[in-house]
């Protein structure tokens, strides 16, 4: 099993829990809040014990002393005032959901992953929930059902009585409850188009409801077109600055903690130059896809992004032009360091659709660009090692 | 000679009047490929560049012209409908070049294509060439030689950066194939591996992998168990962090599964040259055959 969370647009667990409330998943009832008071107000208009939960996207936030059972109203404002600008594992915390507070019998894990292997999505019950399920994969596999769904036919009646029977052996009444909120959590799946879907836990309680007291969705994003509502959902004050302006300019980045500021085109490639800064004694500030369109707009906007980043102290063009034309980037780095010029050196690898021409261009304008990899790697390397100013 | 295209093969391309589908027509048809007709809804009746037949349907378009390759530059929300359209219309070999298609549609595809006995290749891929014959994708094909190392990839750029140090190496290759950098994709690296495995003209393999899933580990117990072949193979995104997605919606670690490292242990145990650089691949080929 090839577990895929992570992938995709996560949305926050007060966010999940609508979409699964709105095809008939049970779940005590909650809001969010963004200040002490409005937590204050909504435990009180759900009267009686209440759980305030900080909403970031991270798992762990109950071992941070992100989650906590408040037995009054005023006592959950109290409460929301020390989550609310919480840092956990260095995000912070903006939003609380306030909800009731639900008395358990038992917890059960519900998920469907999709699973690359059997090019499905598995639906993955355990009678042990409340945990990291995949702690319960690698110890106890046996207390997890895996069943792979064919989505031309959907999740049909009896394979969700499979799954409840699975959870709960000899009560056929909760069986059925169960069955009903894993139809729900299928259809919520597929009409969101997640990648992943999960209940944990999904609770008894001891009167012998069936409930979920927990949720995640992660969205795939090659399906955001057709989403405009999922798309608002999604959290940029809970994402990395520098990456949310990368995406608002159509470039895959991701930070990382190197000094050598990465410009490639194709993730397969953009990994690979990442792994030979690191093969020469360097180490990469980012992940920098630039894409297969050759737009000198993504040039200017990929410099900017990178040259925002103080620790960077040279920049690494790596381009093999296929559908990018190598003359579109060349301009572009012209266009940008016009604008802006450098304050820190680059080194331009440049090979493939028209290269003559983007040479020209570089060396018309006082770069100099290499058409081999390992030496363009060598060289930013040399630099960032001892912070050289040439360009 | 080849695998799964070469100088008899017919294609159709689905998309033939878009901005990328028309750009890559011609770069094919100026290759040598068999371009036999186009595909684009509303345009049926016309001719692309004069000279190839434009349909309506593919049903249509396979019927007049013979067709038993397809390839695909529709958008990708219409992406997985054109992919059933041409498996529905007896369409034999797939090449899926969009990128970004739901991948809850590929679910449905894929069991699809399966039943109507086609085969797919990608989505989100470069598609594949037999150099000097032809080429159905967006490969370059200048890059490219003919010769007997048979390629295979999940990306696109990285793989013409290996096809280009072979090249310049004089180590032609038979036939260069994208899979793709999609958690489902079509055709996976064993496919690839066995079909190299049966060509008389492929002499060796380099395989090119990435970071996320298991098909490396499950293409390299393949390597040790089913292959006569030498293999040499490479992990992109051996220094990437863990949890987050680099681009391809494949290429993720996540729990145990996917590492650089655990990918490099499985092609070492199944007797695999390993190439710790793109450049490495020559010396390691070079050192098999």
């Amino acid at each position: 099993m090839d577990h895929q969370s992570g992938e995709g647009v996560n949305i926050h667990e007060f966010q999940a829990k609508e979409l699964l409330r709105a095809e008939g998943v049970p779940i005590p009832p909650g809001d969010v809040a963004t200040t002490a008071e409005q937590a204050e107000a909504i435990a009180r208009k759900i009267g009686g014990m209440v759980v305030v939960k900080a909403q970031v996207h991270t798992g762990g936030r109950g071992k941070a002393g992100g989650v906590k059972l408040a037995k009054t109203a005023s006592e959950a404002g109290q409460i929301a005032a020390k989550i609310l600008g919480m840092q956990i594992n260095g995000l912070t915390v903006h939003q609380v959901l306030v909800t009731a507070a639900a008395d358990i019998a038992s917890e059960a894990y519900v998920g469907i992953i999709l699973d690359r292997a059997s090019r499905k999505p598995v639906f993955m019950v355990s009678p042990a929930g409340g945990i990291d399920i995949e702690e319960v994969a690698a110890k106890t596999p046996e207390k997890i059902m895996k069943l792979p769904i064919d989505t031309r036919y959907g999740l049909q009646p009896y394979q969700a009585s499979e799954l409840g029977f699975f959870l709960f052996p000899d009560d056929v009444k909760k069986v059925r409850a169960a069955s009903r909120i894993m139809m729900s959590l299928y259809q919520a799946f597929m009409k969101h188009d997640a990648s992943l879907a999960e209940i944990n836990p999904l609770v008894v309680t001891p009167a012998g409801e069936v409930l979920a007291l927990d949720a995640k969705i992660s969205i795939d994003d090659n399906a955001l077109d057709r989403h405009p509502d999922l798309v608002k959902l999604r959290d940029e004050t809970a994402e990395e600055p520098s990456e949310v302006d990368a995406r608002n300019s159509s470039l895959t980045f991701i930070k990382l903690d190197g000094n050598v500021g990465c410009v490639v085109n194709g993730a397969g490639l953009a990994m690979a130059t990442m792994d030979l800064v690191k093969y020469y004694g360097g180490e990469p500030a980012n992940f920098l896809d630039i894409g297969g369109s050759s737009n000198p707009e993504k040039v200017v906007n990929a410099l900017r992004i990178i040259t925002g980043d103080p620790s960077v102290k040279v920049i690494l063009f790596n381009i093999f032009g296929g559908i990018t034309r190598t003359d579109d980037v060349a301009n572009g780095i012209v266009t940008a360091t016009k604008a802006n010029p450098l304050r820190i050196p680059i080194v331009i690898r440049l090979t493939g659709t028209n290269e003559e021409i983007a040479m020209k261009i570089l060396k018309d304008n006082g770069f100099s660009a290499s058409s081999d990899m390992d030496e363009a790697v060598q060289q930013a390397v040399a630099l960032a090692t001892k912070g050289g100013k040439a360009a | 000679m080849s695998i799964f295209i070469d100088r008899n093969s017919t294609v159709i391309v689905q998309g033939i009047t878009g901005r990328d589908g028309s750009f890559h027509t011609k770069q094919m048809i100026e290759y040598g490929t068999r371009i036999v007709g186009g595909v684009t809804p509303g345009k049926g009746g016309q001719k692309f560049e004069g000279s190839v037949p434009v349909f309506n349907t593919v049903h249509e378009a396979v019927k007049a012209t013979g067709a038993n390759t397809s390839v695909i530059y529709v958008p990708p929300m219409y992406a997985a409908d054109a992919i059933m359209e041409a498996a529905d219309a007896g369409v034999g070999f797939i090449v899926a070049i969009t990128e970004g298609v739901p991948v809850n549609d590929m679910t449905r595809v894929h069991p699809f294509v399966k039943e109507k006995g086609a085969r797919l290749l990608g989505p989100n891929c470069p598609g594949l060439i037999t150099p000097g014959q032809s080429k159905v994708g967006i490969i370059p094909g200048r890059i490219c030689t003919p010769g007997s190392i048979g390629v295979v990839s999940r990306s696109g750029t990285l793989t013409y950066e290996v096809v280009y140090q072979l090249t310049r190496a004089g180590m032609g290759q038979s036939t260069c194939v994208g899979i793709g950098g999609d958690p489902i994709n079509g055709t996976s690296f064993i496919d690839c591996l066995a079909a190299f495995e049966a060509d008389p003209h492929t002499s060796a393999v380099a395989m090119m992998g990435e970071i996320g899933g298991t098909d490396e580990q499950e293409a390299a117990e393949f390597v040790r168990t089913r292959m006569k072949k030498p293999v040499v193979g490479f992990i992109a995104g051996q220094t990437a962090p863990p949890g987050r997605r680099m681009g391809h919606a494949g290429a993720i670690i996540s729990g145990s599964a996917g590492t650089a490292a655990e990918k490099l242990a499985s092609f070492e145990k199944a007797g695999m040259g390993i190439a710790r650089r793109p450049i490495e691949f020559v010396e390691q080929l070079r050192a098999r055959m």
